[in-house]
């Protein structure tokens, strides 16, 4: 195996203990936010993308960049977006019952 | 010589994996999970950013035409879409996801096929793991788009010998991936993307509705794993901590879900639950009893001099968008002195959660939501228990009579409360295609109609009352 594999292999096993802790608290109201907030981040794979895009030297591997791209970032964008206007909504009734006041 | 530029890429995909971490840390409580998304957002930034300085990159036309295009899809989706159509759109930015990820692998395929260099075993076992898997995300989010949006049946589709059909689809995928990793071969490769996406489609299709917060699940964490893969390939270690990070929140979501509804996730997958209407079941339990009607007037009276209430919404007050009108006549209820509390089942919709984003959406504070154990204990000290559009989660049968195809699943016990009143469109059976014992009880009153017109109702009666 080569030593990329094996540090890949390494970083892969020791980000699910991360992932687990890290998500493991999350309460079931934020279920939603957590799962189109996660979804924005694997659109990271638009950088993947962007590498095939940006290095492509035939038209099929420009047709296929390019379809990537369009779909990763439509992903991340949109992924963010639509989870910042959920988050945006949740508060508590200090902060409901404040804003009727101001309004 | 020193390579500023690598070095500069690389500190920018170690601070982008911080910033991913911690930004899912912030998601975990209410309080913070806004800035923890944008935490997450600017991680992404940095390292999309940091991607556009790698020396691999000769054009920069396609991709800033292909962004500038998908950004305006997913903003425009992402701000006009409807809360109550939550499901659907995340199910649909997965498939995105997932559909990039096969496409950046199979790409990397080809580019590595014909500059002629040797492909090892481990990138190429990455590459055909990336692509099946990434491409059975695609089709299988795109199917349960379908099925959200009622563009196909929400029912499992079945037909003859579905089981062993879709077996040798998953067996020709493992031969042709097998193939690919041993001889190489472009055709070879395109076959096992074809094949991946006939079997992404084919999984989802037996799969019924009110299972999609299982399988929407699974397709999110599908999509991390397929992400964490392509990171494999690209040799590319903050792909990987990022898809692994979204494939085992994807995970917990899965075990979670299924907890809920006490089946395993193979039982989901594959059982095809509520495509048969187990008739034994209904009718043991419902000869020989009767359904008792109220109206909007009564229910508001009822209401009007309970002292506490409990509102359990389901998956019928996403339908009938009463979101709002809910917290509207909790709101005129709380202005008489009435307790109210909102009692939200785990499976309680079509996706994690479901149920809170609406309520959100509605100006519900998220401390007035109970969760089931917190509920549960109190049900028979509740002098009206309201519910709107939930059906199988609130069914006694679940707990009491073992020759359910329900039995186990936990479920809201309001039928230890003193009142229960059900709106409900009609008497047909819910997801599960079984009868609910509940609605004929002798301290339930069944309100029928769209549940957004019945809650109006009972709110204009409930200010003359």
């Amino acid at each position: 195996m080569s030593q990329e594999l094996v540090l890949g292999i390494y970083v892969f096993i020791m980000a699910i203990f991360v992932g687990f802790e890290v998500i493991s608290r999350v309460p079931s109201v934020l279920h939603t936010p957590l799962m189109s907030g996660t979804n924005a981040i694997h659109g990271i794979v638009v950088l993947g993308a962007f590498l095939v895009a940006g290095s492509a030297d035939s038209p099929l591997l420009h047709a296929l960049g390019f379809i990537a791209v369009v779909f990763g970032a439509a992903n991340v964008f949109g992924g963010f977006v639509v989870t910042d206007r959920m988050l945006e909504m949740f508060k508590k009734r200090e902060a409901v019952q404040g804003e009727k006041k101001d309004a | 010589m020193l390579d500023v530029r690598g070095s500069a890429i690389a500190v920018s995909y170690i601070i982008a994996a911080v910033l991913f971490i911690f930004g899912l840390k912030q998601l975990s409580s209410p309080s913070t999970a806004r800035a923890g998304n944008r935490t997450a957002a600017i991680g992404m930034t940095i390292a999309l950013a940091a991607t556009l300085l790698d020396r691999q990159i000769i054009s920069f036309w396609t991709i800033a035409i292909g962004t500038l295009i998908g950004a305006a899809m997913g903003i425009y989706f992402g701000r006009t879409v409807q809360m109550t159509a939550m499901p659907q759109m995340v199910a649909l930015f997965n498939g995105m996801g997932g559909a990039t990820a096969a496409l950046v692998s199979v790409a990397e395929f080809l580019r590595l096929t014909r500059v002629g260099d040797s492909i090892g075993v481990g990138e190429a076992t990455s590459i055909v793991l990336g692509t099946a898997i990434g491409a059975i995300s695609f089709t299988g989010s795109i199917i349960a788009f379908g099925k959200l949006q009622e563009i196909l049946p929400g029912k499992p589709l079945q037909f003859p010998l579905q089981r062993v059909v879709n077996g040798l689809i998953l067996i020709g995928v493992i031969v042709l991936g097998a193939m690919v990793v041993m001889s190489g071969g472009t055709a070879i490769l395109w076959a096992l993307f074809a094949a991946a996406l006939l079997l992404g489609a084919m999984f989802v299709l037996p799969i019924g509705g009110g299972d999609m917060p299982v399988v929407i699940s699974i397709l999110n964490s599908l999509t991390g794993l397929a992400a964490a893969l392509t990171g494999f390939v690209l040799h590319n270690q903050m792909l990987v901590v990022a898809g692994v990070l979204v494939g085992a929140s994807g995970t917990l979501l899965t075990l979670l879900m299924s907890t809920a509804m006490n089946r395993s996730v193979a039982n989901v997958l594959f059982g095809a639950f509520g495509a048969t209407n187990s008739d034994a079941a209904s009718s043991a339990s419902a000869v020989g009893h009767t359904v008792r009607q109220t109206t909007p007037e009564d229910t508001a009276i009822a209401l009007a001099y309970a002292r506490s209430v409990v509102i359990v919404p389901g998956y019928g007050l996403a339908v009938a968008e009463a979101q709002h009108t809910v917290r509207e006549l909790a709101t005129d209820l709380e202005g008489r002195g009435v307790d109210v509390k909102y009692a939200i089942h785990p499976v309680a919709g079509r996706m994690p959660g479901h149920m809170n984003v609406l309520l959100a959406e509605a100006n519900v504070p998220y401390d007035q939501l109970l969760e089931m154990d917190q509920v549960n204990g109190q049900f028979p000290q509740t002098d009206v228990v309201l519910v709107v559009g939930a059906n199988d989660v609130v069914n006694p049968a679940a707990r009491d009579d073992p020759s359910s195809p329900i039995y186990g699943m936990p479920i809201l016990d309001v039928d230890r409360a003193r009142n229960i009143i059900v709106l409900k469109r009609s008497m047909g059976h819910g997801f599960a295609g079984i009868d609910n014992a509940l609605f004929y009880h002798e301290k339930t009153r069944m309100l029928f109609g769209d549940a957004r017109q019945s809650l109006t109702q009972i709110g204009q009666a409930l200010k003359s009352a």
